[in-house]
């Protein structure tokens, strides 16, 4: 690789990759990012690799490695260029049958393509499938197309065109103008205006400045950052070093969280290969700006995603939020002006100055554009990251693009924005998401995670997780979260286990409100978010735990016990032999039955019992009551009572 | 070159360094020796204290040796709509220890992390670095049995 002096460098060298790749007849993409290698996409690949090799096809057919696709409930899934044909939930053994039939005799294997889970209608290629016509993949489509350890692969993408646009084109004033007439808006949660915190770090005076990419993704059910930067990680780059000629910064970080071991290992390469092209260190592309980037791989502290805390985190400090004022633009990093903005929002900033603002804001709502990508994920029939134009309701995301509720059951609830935000009941589907929509709804966007809930999820159970989520990572700096959150757990612990009390909901809500108002940070201030909304929208499913001990969910371990009907039991032994605690008497052909006593509630035989047979259920409330009643009963009818 | 001077090679050995380096120590040892935390105090210029109170905030960090393999069950919000609590439940009954802890023969430790960023396969149960999808109670058991007869075959 060639350091590049000069636009023209760039051009000429995009070119000259371009020339030299010939066009294949085909190519195999095969998605692996960590999704699809948890799935098993590293034996596609080799398997792949092996076949092609034995069969002398190597010269004929291309092979690709690439970041996530986007529709991890098909991993590990392909696509064969140029048809684009999509095969998905791959084992090894199919990889023969695919190179014969598809590769070479053109032929497309019906059982491997994608069906709609509900209507079982068969789709290919992949542009025609439901998951994708309803999505405008402008951040995420590239994942189709490069492999994110190859530099030439985003060059020949038109890759730092962007950069060498706004080095020799633009006076980084108007960089900032740019990116403020898009009115794109932080992606981390927030959805300050990009360009005016760009704005006010470029006026603030100091020797040196400092750029942040927050990639410390922590809310639970979130990951389109891992994808960006396991999939393309040279666009976070770029619109990393276009922001810091904006701000006139010399140094960025990268935070990444210690849980994406991938990501770190393809940005620290992509970095590398971006310092041998020149295209980070001194004079890039032959321009006077100087500008380098580092990895900072965080420690497991979900509280470092907060920008103060990271900040101190970079230091080497405990990852203590501070009080703002002064923000990071007037002082961050060790005292300098320091600008954040979170990895979805730089991967835009190449996009808007290689398009300019009139195009990116060509979609989204008046104070919202672009494109957001969303997690969706729970008890949903096509989890995976799905990037929509900002303003799209949530019944769209959920039904259209996700095929709705898994296993045919009924909706819920929709949890956006992590611990943060909150649960949104069906009443709420036809809201169109944006930032200030979801805030006033009670919930948050947040950095994007959709979490969706059908009826066996029990809301009073999801608020408890949150809680104790944000009371573990609290940091303990400020009493209203280190003590109100402690405090808000007990009591939600109480009802779930069927000790709560009258007055507990509103002690709750009295609770919520001090913590959301007197915390120091945004972790205590949003902590709250899920008990309101839940408290707001589910408020009888409270009562129900409350007042008649009862779990309409069936979820609250301690409201339920697990039931063999004897009517149905055709005593197969499967749940006998599963219970850890040998709680299930009974003799082949003869209904089984369970020793509530020893029940721990594991739930291991209800997952053995046959689906045709079905003879074990979950009781709670008058029907729990009943049997335990008779159970009592025989109990002492046997000792003589 | 000694084992121990590895760690430090290549860092300007300023505060910045401390979690870089603390990484470095948790990866060679397995935790973090008391005997190193003196050192790097004295290296980086500043309290025995200071690298205490870092080492401690992070959960990156043990001061306790860990068990042979690892096994890291995802609790993050997919997984835990999906029973990743029972998973969890499970894999402590069958060790015997509970989240947090290590086996007494110091062949696992047992941990949970609050999302991997894969909440599309779960619930996640990660052994040594490789991930196991749609993990269900019934199969904790053959997933730790393959664990151990995978090191006894070695």
């Amino acid at each position: 690789m060639k350091p590049l002096r000069s636009p023209q460098e760039l051009s000429a060298w995009q070119a000259e990759i371009v020339a030299s790749r010939p066009p294949k007849s085909k190519t195999v993409v095969v998605s692996s990012g960590t999704c699809g290698q948890a799935s098993g996409s590293l034996d596609i690949l080799q398997a792949f690799r092996e076949e092609l090799r034995s069969r002398q096809l190597e010269s004929k057919i291309g092979l690709r490695v690439t970041g996530c696709h986007g529709c991890c409930e098909m991993e590990p899934n392909i696509i064969i260029e140029p048809e684009r044909i999509f095969y998905k939930n791959l084992k090894p053994k199919d990889v023969p049958q695919i190179i014969e039939e598809t590769l070479l005799a053109g032929k497309i294997i019906p059982s491997l393509v994608y069906h709609d889970p509900n209507t079982r209608q068969a789709y290919s290629p992949q542009p025609a499938i439901p998951f994708y016509t309803r999505q405008l993949r402008w951040l995420t489509e590239a994942n189709f197309y490069l492999d994110p350890t190859s530099l030439e692969d985003y060059i020949a993408l038109g890759g730092y065109q962007a950069l060498a646009k706004a080095l020799f084109s633009f006076q980084p004033e108007e960089v900032i103008q740019e990116i403020a007439a898009a009115k794109l808006r932080g992606r981390g949660g927030a959805g300050f205006p990009t360009g005016q915190k760009w704005k006010i770090c470029r006026e603030a005076r100091a020797k040196h400045k400092f750029i942040i990419c927050n990639a410390d993704e922590g809310d639970p059910g979130a990951y389109m950052d891992r994808s960006l930067l396991e999939g393309n990680p040279h666009s976070v780059i770029e619109g990393m070093i276009i922001g810091a000629y904006a701000i006139g910064a010399t140094e960025g970080f990268i935070y990444v969280r210690m849980e994406y071991p991938l990501a770190v290992k393809h940005v620290t390469l992509a970095l590398e290969q971006a310092r041998q092209a020149n295209l980070l260190g001194s004079s890039i592309l032959g321009s006077s700006f100087s500008f380098d980037i580092h990895v900072v791989q965080g420690a497991g502290a979900f509280v470092s995603g907060e920008e103060t805390s990271l900040m101190a985190s970079i230091e080497g400090r405990r990852a203590f939020p501070r009080q703002r004022p002064p923000f990071p633009a007037q002082s961050g990093l060790w005292g300098y002006p320091t600008n954040i903005n979170n990895v979805e929002t730089w991967a835009n900033v190449p996009l808007i100055i290689k398009n300019g603002a009139p195009w990116f804001s060509q979609v989204g709502t008046e104070q919202s554009k672009g494109t957001k990508i969303f997690s969706l994920v729970g008890k949903i029939n096509n989890t995976g990251l799905v990037e929509v134009p900002i303003g799209i309701t949530l019944r769209e995301i959920i039904y259209e693009i996700g095929g709705g509720i898994k296993d045919g059951r009924s909706f819920k609830a929709v949890q956006t924005g992590g611990p943060s935000g909150g649960c949104l009941p069906a009443s709420m589907l036809d809201l169109p998401v944006d930032y200030d929509t979801l805030t006033k709804a009670g919930s948050i966007m947040g950095s994007g995670g959709m979490i969706v809930m059908d009826e066996a999820t029990c809301m009073v159970d999801v608020a408890r997780y949150f809680l104790n989520f944000t009371q573990e990572e609290s940091c303990g700096k400020c009493v209203p979260c280190r003590i109100g959150t402690r405090q808000m757990v007990e009591i939600l612990n109480r009802i779930v286990a069927g000790k709560g009390e009258e007055g507990d909901l509103e002690k709750l809500a009295n609770l919520a409100q001090t913590v959301k108002s007197a915390s120091l940070c945004g972790l205590g201030q949003t902590a709250p978010n899920p008990v309101l909304t839940t408290l707001r929208y589910f408020r009888d499913e409270y009562e129900a735990h409350i007042k008649e001990k009862s779990c309409p969910a069936l979820v609250c371990k301690d409201l339920i016990i697990y039931y063999i009907d004897p009517e149905k039991c055709v005593g197969c032994l499967l749940c006998l032999k599963s219970c850890p605690t040998g709680a299930i008497s009974g003799e082949r052909k003869k209904p089984h039955h369970i020793n509530q006593q020893l029940c721990i509630k594991c739930g291991a035989c209800l997952e053995k019992c046959p689906r045709k047979v079905q003879a074990i259920s979950k009781l709670t409330g008058r029907k729990r009551d009943e049997i335990l009643a008779a159970e009592e009963k025989s109990h002492h009818s046997r000792i003589g009572l | 070159m000694e084992a121990k001077e590895v760690i430090f090679q290549g860092l300007e050995l300023k505060q910045k360094d401390l979690i870089h380096l603390l990484h470095r120590v948790q990866a060679q040892y397995g935790y973090i020796p008391v005997d190193i935390v003196e050192e790097i105090a004295q290296r980086l210029r500043i309290s025995a204290a200071e690298v205490f109170g870092v080492l401690t905030f992070y959960k990156a960090f043990a001061l306790e040796p860990r068990g042979q393999h690892t096994v890291t069950i995802c609790l993050g919000t997919a997984c835990h709509v999906r029973g990743g609590k029972q998973i969890v439940e499970e894999a402590e009954r069958r060790l015997n220890i509970r989240a947090g802890q290590t086996t007494p023969d110091r062949k696992f430790s047992l941990e949970t992390v609050n999302c991997l960023g894969c909440c599309a396969i779960g619930p996640v149960v990660v052994v040594d670095g490789v991930y196991h999808s749609h993990v269900t109670i019934d199969q904790v058991e053959k997933i730790l049995k393959e664990t151990s007869s995978a090191e006894e075959g070695q």
